[in-house]
């Protein structure tokens, strides 16, 4: 998860899946916004819940965007420093499209699973029928509007399906609250009951976990 | 307890002496004061029986007083942090931040800012007259019989003009480099009262290696036989030259080298002919050299040596965790307070791992922090300096703090 074009891909894609997430977070709880940008959804939150929302950004242009716009942002990797937060200290962590760029995906799902209560993770989602299809119609990596850099310069180091989601949060032991699938308009989408559809037609995948 | 406004402070005396070969004359100026006669009991148990507090005041304190803001200064700062300085004629130390319509507006806040307790600009330090033992003032200074202070027993002192001015709880404490540790040791000694802490370029704890460099200042006015033991007022000479070669070796770990680089590079520049000094037997100098012996000879015009290492000794005393088992984050358990951790990329005085680890240890509170590093090339200073994004992060988070605080609508 380095730098700069991690974020610019987060910012981009930022507002599409905020209302989503936004609506898993009961009002009046403590979020933690992991690659928040410049602050976008935590702000979100405090005004329209009234959450107490802080985040952590990588970037530090961003993070001085969104301190400078009074959001309680700061510096920080979320390979690195959940490690240093206590047990249950969030009511929700908040992983926004940002799980396929971290180094060690698992391990900052454990950690946002021991500092909060509950996770919140959205993803974009390597399943899509197009992503299928141009891997077997070209034989090249997939170039698509959610996926749109070539393998080399790509920093979504760690792709995965809806489906991937699934067996991961079964193996770690992770309940499935909610779960849904939406195109990259933040859209849900019909087929949000039934996995295998939302596995191909879905663009994103937006789950509420907690531990079991 | 005794106010004083346009009474000069019994703290200030004259003296003569010279310093890189300019001759030195303390000027006696009146500091607004007040002064405590209940004295206050320091850290390493003795008391002070009387404790005057120097300080300046910026725009209104509103009618609940709560909008507040304490600004506490660094090693040789002072109160006058934003009007002209009555000693140097120099502009405030930080009027770009303080000031109506800065990022500390004094439009909306009332600013405090107050010479420490062991400072040399009015407040109690070693050039106020000693006390006998049963508490009455002898007619000589403390000099360096002036016991050791704490940044702790900065902190209370301060908190004894707070509670003078009325004020239940500070909308902020801030500061940067000593004056970060001043905003630290506030945020965990009076967790209620601090509704946002600003510890700016500062650290937890004071590094062997910032010890070893106040050790070199400290060395170089024992140097100075001028200095005599601490007992200069007796001859009417000032330790001026060991006291500038102190700053000029402080003010080296205030810049980076990039910025050295950027304003002098290895520019010669001709002598002042009617030097005596060895070193001009070059014939030319460096333009750095030339501009840090005017640092150093600038600095002892307005700072007091017995107080320079009073205060250098109180920095390097400065360790937060250790009065907390050595767990930082219990400083900090439990606490309300917003904070916000302010760094600069070149600053290898106070470097950025210092702040993140403080960063961190509130993390490990679970208490609200903001951190940033800024990218700069002008070292430690920067946080002194036009650092346009450090003052946009600055204004916008006291304005966050001030919502949350009730002070102002979204």
């Amino acid at each position: 998860m380095s730098g700069h074009d991690h974020v610019r891909f987060l910012t981009k894609n930022m507002r599409v899946d905020l209302a989503l997430i936004a609506g898993m977070i009961a009002p009046g709880s403590r979020v933690l916004d992991i690659g928040c940008g410049d602050g976008s959804l935590i702000d979100h939150l405090f005004q329209t819940k009234a959450c107490d929302a802080r985040g952590i950004e990588i970037d530090m242009a961003e993070v001085t965007q969104a301190v400078a716009y009074g959001l309680p942002v700061m510096h920080g990797d979320a390979d690195v420093d959940l490690a240093h937060y206590p047990d249950n200290a969030f009511d929700y962590v908040v992983l926004s499209r940002a799980l396929q760029a971290v180094e060690r995906p698992r391990e900052v799902l454990a950690q946002m699973l021991r500092i909060g209560t509950r996770a919140v993770v959205s993803f974009p989602n390597f399943g899509h029928w197009l992503v299928r299809w141009q891997l077997l119609a070209t034989g090249r990596m997939p170039m698509t509007a959610t996926w749109d850099r070539p393998w080399h310069e790509t920093p979504n180091i760690h792709p995965c399906t809806i489906r991937d989601f699934f067996i991961l949060c079964e193996e770690e032991g992770y309940v499935v609250e909610q779960w849904l699938a939406a195109d990259d308009g933040g859209r849900r989408t019909p087929w949000r009951r039934f996995l295998n559809l939302a596995n191909i037609f879905g663009e994103q995948g937006v789950f509420l976990l907690r531990r079991r | 307890m005794i106010v004083g406004s346009t009474v000069a402070s019994k703290a200030h005396r004259s003296y003569s002496g010279a310093a890189m070969d300019q001759s030195v004359t303390r000027m006696h100026v009146p500091h607004s004061h007040v002064t405590f006669d209940d004295g206050i009991v320091l850290e390493c148990g003795t008391t002070l029986q009387r404790l005057t507090v120097a300080y300046r005041t910026y725009g209104t304190l509103n009618a609940d007083r709560s909008n507040a803001i304490l600004v506490c200064h660094a090693l040789t700062g002072d109160q006058y942090v934003a009007e002209r300085h009555p000693v140097t004629g120099k502009p405030g130390w930080w009027e770009a931040v303080v000031g109506p319509g800065r990022p500390i507006d004094t439009d909306r806040f009332f600013v405090i800012c107050q010479n420490v307790l062991g400072g040399c600009m009015g407040s109690t330090g070693p050039l106020s007259y000693r006390e006998n033992p049963d508490g009455t003032q002898t007619d000589e200074p403390w000099g360096t019989d002036f016991p050791p202070v704490t940044i702790r027993d900065m902190v209370r002192a301060q908190k004894r003009l707070v509670d003078h001015l009325g004020i239940k709880r500070l909308f902020a404490v801030l500061g940067g480099s000593m004056g970060g540790m001043q905003a630290l040791q506030w945020a965990a000694l009076y967790p209620d009262q601090v509704f946002a802490a600003l510890p700016i370029a500062t650290a937890s704890y004071h590094s062997a290696q910032n010890i070893a460099f106040h050790e070199v200042g400290r060395q170089a006015i024992f140097a100075d036989p001028d200095w005599r033991n601490g007992r200069y007022w007796e001859s009417g000479l000032i330790p001026a030259r060991g006291l500038a070669v102190a700053r000029m070796c402080a003010h080296i770990t205030y810049l980076s080298e990039e910025a050295l680089t950027r304003k002098f590079g290895r520019r010669l520049q001709n002598a002042p002919k009617d030097s005596t000094e060895a070193i001009n037997l070059f014939g030319d100098m460096f333009e750095v050299e030339s501009y840090l012996r005017h640092q150093g000879s600038a600095f002892v015009q307005r700072f007091d040596a017995n107080s320079y290492l009073t205060i250098t000794r109180a920095m390097d005393y400065f360790d937060l965790a250790a009065d907390f088992g050595g767990d930082l984050a219990m400083a900090f358990k439990g606490a309300r307070t917003r904070f916000l951790l302010a760094s600069f990329t070149s600053d290898w005085l106070f470097p950025t791992s210092q702040s993140r680890a403080i960063a961190r240890a509130l993390n490990r509170a679970g208490a609200n922090v903001s951190f940033v590093e800024f990218p700069t090339d002008k070292g430690h200073d920067a946080f002194l300096l036009d650092e346009p994004d450090f003052h946009r992060a600055l204004a916008g988070f006291l304005r966050g703090c001030a919502i949350h605080a009730g002070l102002q609508r979204l």
